[in-house]
């Protein structure tokens, strides 16, 4: 079987340990050498940082994150014993170890090193898709001639610079598409190298639980449960009309998933995915007025932040978070793209009225627009029963024209006052 | 129960039926069909519980029963049989199944009791008129292109069925609309129909309505109430509840004052405005229609992918006018026209634009134009 040595990149055959350093830091797979689409995730990333920035944390649980109702965005591994994950609410974190070094994030500083971590990636291929400061995807199809090494040796190299230059560890995923890269890269964190090959993608999913899905989250995850969907298994038994007929468009990616079929492309330029605001309240919050004036705040964020980027979208989606914690989101696909603050409002009050209301209180509401197109798309063509939706967008372009030309505070709806 | 059918006959009944039940279902029972054997008919009743169908067949009913078996499972079976096989169903109900013979193949399927097959309510219909097949299939087939499939207005996914006036006289009327586009379809009162409540009847229900319409000269009983239309032949009864809301007055929404008037071949147009809209990969591909002195100048420019252009003769003596639609919208209606010329009435760029077949009222479109 083709082996790699983690350490000091000796390829070989088969063995738990490198002939040439006596590493036991080896990567093995039969399809080791053929795979050539990686994920490549750092380990706690702006925990190692500090950590990196400060060796008197070394040994010590960070947490970063902040704010009286913060959340922990990153938690070191020594944290991570103590039961400390990310997105956890700060008061937790803090019961579970109180002895944990908090840090406010350092935002600027992280996306410094995360550029220069690009660089290096960028030098072994254009094709680098990041996701986020941390993680990125890329594409290393074709590039062994250039390198004189197969993918899997340049990613091991590149996780021993990243260690060597900039202190920070990272973890690799290598597959055969994009799903698959990014679970591999989880599979054996940190200092991971994870590889799920062609001829081991079916036994490997089968018993993997729904939720490995990017994009499935827990309302996902309960609606698939009630059609008796846990694993990939369950997955396989279903046609690909009637998990189409059930769950839409994520009932024909759950088809293609299943199978470990994933032909999204590695793409450096990533558009834009979606654009979203959420606000968390100081105090929970059960009041429809005050709810509907964020609503009506955040709507008009998200629109400026569309309208800014000449981009406009035809989902909206309303995020909802109750006093304990429970996360709701409700979405609705307008036929016609909008970016006009008015239209995303009404949708997502629609949403609120209809799904989430009675859930309250409320800590936490965000609106966001996804499946993007550009402006030039939207709006293009009015209702025939709200003959006053054609006023109503009007007003909004004088509004923003006003705005343009008078700051943003120069004119304003009653609504957001509230 | 214990009867014989032939084959076709069964699977005539069978697949009428089966339609109606829904592909996945959490409730096992909604998954059967009730099987119901007596004199000389046997009846197949399925239901998801807000439609049902009941299909009468001619069978040989050796002994008078009833029970439930799976609407797939059997609709399967009879499919696979060869034509022409005598089909033996026989219930043993101690064991709980349901056997089916038919030549050398035997079956032997798992039934639930009849007790447990829910049956919709019978109800007492405000109004019972009786209407020939293609009068419906007219009023039906032409509007439903309009259902609105979103969700937030329901009161859309359905066609209004309702009595109104045109022209001094009462009418049968049908209207679909999704707010983009809207149809309003007209036909003869029948007799016995003038004190019809309103009724919005079901996306799902107007779809099995259809395949009650095939034959020319048939006669259709109709019954409405409030809550429910039932839509009847001499074998099958078709029962739906209605969407329990307020259809929007769609009076306000179909334009009085477009005077700009172009006639056009209806085939012709939809064939142009299939080829311009090609090459355009938007989900929303629109076409510009510039009108001038008997020309239409149909295009389609969408920088991502290319352009398009192709001219029509066509009747216009107005002025110049530029004006977009969605193209599926525009073959949709276009389709709709099947005996004279399309007539188009625009008003300006962004109002809603009317179209009608030659001179004919009875079956109006309005759509919705789309900036280009």
């Amino acid at each position: 079987m083709p082996a790699l040595c983690r350490d000091c990149l000796t390829t070989f055959d088969a063995g738990a340990r490198c002939p040439a350093c006596a590493s036991r830091r080896v990567a093995a797979h039969p399809e080791l050498f053929s795979l050539s689409i990686a994920h490549m995730d750092c380990d706690a990333f702006y925990a190692s940082v500090e950590k990196r920035d400060n060796p008197d944390l070394a040994d010590k649980p960070v947490i970063i994150g902040g704010g009286a109702r913060g959340v922990v965005s990153t938690a070191c591994y020594i944290a991570r014993i103590r039961g400390i994950h990310s997105a956890m609410p700060m008061f937790q974190a803090r019961r579970l170890c109180p002895e944990a070094v908090v840090i406010p994030p350092r935002m600027e500083h992280y996306a410094a090193i995360s550029r220069e971590i690009r660089a290096m990636m960028q030098e072994m291929t254009p094709a680098v898709e990041p996701l986020s400061l941390d993680e990125a995807f890329m594409d290393l199809g074709g590039t062994a001639r250039l390198h004189g090494a197969p993918p899997a040796v340049m990613l091991a190299r590149l996780i021993r610079r990243m260690r060597d230059e900039l202190g920070i560890a990272g973890s690799i995923g290598l597959s055969h598409n994009k799903f698959l890269a990014k679970i591999a890269s989880d599979l054996d964190k940190p200092h991971g190298f994870s590889v799920i090959g062609q001829a081991d993608t079916d036994a490997f999913l089968r018993d993997k639980p729904v939720s490995l899905i990017w994009g499935v989250g827990a309302t996902s995850r309960a609606a698939l449960e009630r059609a008796g969907i846990h694993t990939f298994a369950d997955l396989l038994r279903w046609d690909r009309s009637d998990l189409h007929a059930r769950f839409g468009s994520m009932g024909e990616r759950l088809w293609t998933l299943a199978r470990g079929q994933d032909t999204r492309r590695v793409s450096a330029n990533h558009p834009v995915k979606s654009i979203s605001n959420e606000t968390t309240f100081a105090t929970d919050t059960a009041d429809p007025d005050v709810l509907d004036g964020h609503l009506w705040r955040l709507a008009e964020k998200v629109s400026d932040r569309a309208k800014a980027r000449d981009l406009a979208g035809r989902v909206v989606t309303l995020k909802l978070k109750t006093a304990d914690h429970r996360l709701l989101t409700r979405r609705h696909s307008l036929r016609d793209a909008t970016h006009f603050a008015d239209t995303i409002y009404r949708a997502a009050r629609d949403l609120y009225d209809r799904g989430g209301a009675s859930a309250g209180p409320f800590r936490l509401l965000g609106v966001g627009l996804s499946d993007l197109c550009p402006a030039a798309q939207a709006d293009r063509s009015g209702d025939l029963l709200d003959p006053a939706a054609t006023a109503r967008h009007a007003t909004e372009r004088t509004t923003d024209a006003i705005r343009r030309r008078f700051g943003a505070q120069a004119i304003r709806k009653g609504r957001s006052l509230r | 129960m214990k009867l014989s059918i032939e084959r076709s006959a069964l699977l005539k009944a069978v697949s009428q039926a089966q339609s109606v039940v829904e592909r996945r279902n959490t409730i096992p029972i909604l998954a059967n069909l009730l099987i119901e054997a007596e004199g000389e008919h046997v009846h197949f009743r399925a239901t998801d519980l807000d439609i049902e169908v009941v299909d009468r067949a001619m069978a040989q009913v050796e002994r008078a029963g009833a029970t439930t078996v799976s609407a797939m499972t059997l609709h399967e079976i009879v499919r696979k049989l060869p034509d022409g096989a005598l089909v033996t169903l026989t219930e043993d109900s101690a064991a709980g199944r349901l056997t089916v013979e038919a030549g050398r193949s035997h079956f032997n399927l798992a039934t639930l009791p009849r007790e447990d097959f829910p049956v919709m309510a019978s109800s007492e219909y405000a109004s019972n008129f009786s209407a020939p097949a293609p009068v419906l299939r007219r009023l039906f087939d032409k509007s439903k292109f309009a259902i609105s499939t979103e969700e937030t207005r329901y009161y859309l996914n359905g066609v209004y069925m309702h009595v109104a006036e045109s022209d001094g006289g009462k009418v049968l009327r049908c209207v679909a609309t999704d707010g983009h586009r809207l149809a309003r379809i007209d036909a003869d009162l029948p007799e016995g129909a003038a004190d019809m409540p309103g009724v919005i009847v079901p996306r799902k229900t107007v779809g099995e309505l259809r395949k009650l319409l095939e034959d020319d000269d048939m006669q259709i009983a109709v019954s409405v109430s409030e809550t429910k239309v039932r839509f009847a032949t001499p074998d099958i009864t078709l029962t739906s509840k209605v969407i329990d809301g307020t259809f929007p007055d769609y009076t306000r929404v179909i334009p009085q004052g477009n005077t700009r008037k172009m006639e056009v071949d209806a085939r012709d147009f939809a064939h142009a405005v299939d080829r311009v809209a090609t090459v355009s990969s938007e989900r929303s591909r629109a076409v510009k229609m510039a009108l001038d002195e008997d020309r239409l100048v149909l295009s389609v420019n969408a920088p991502d992918s290319g352009a398009a252009e192709e001219e029509l003769a066509v009747a216009y003596g107005d002025e110049r006018l530029e004006i977009g639609f969605n193209a599926k919208y525009l073959l949709e209606i276009a389709s709709q026209v099947d005996r004279e010329n399309a007539v188009f009435l625009f008003n300006s760029p962004g109002d809603p634009t009317l179209m009608r077949e030659g001179n004919d009222t009875s079956a109006v479109y309005v759509v919705m134009p789309m900036r280009v």
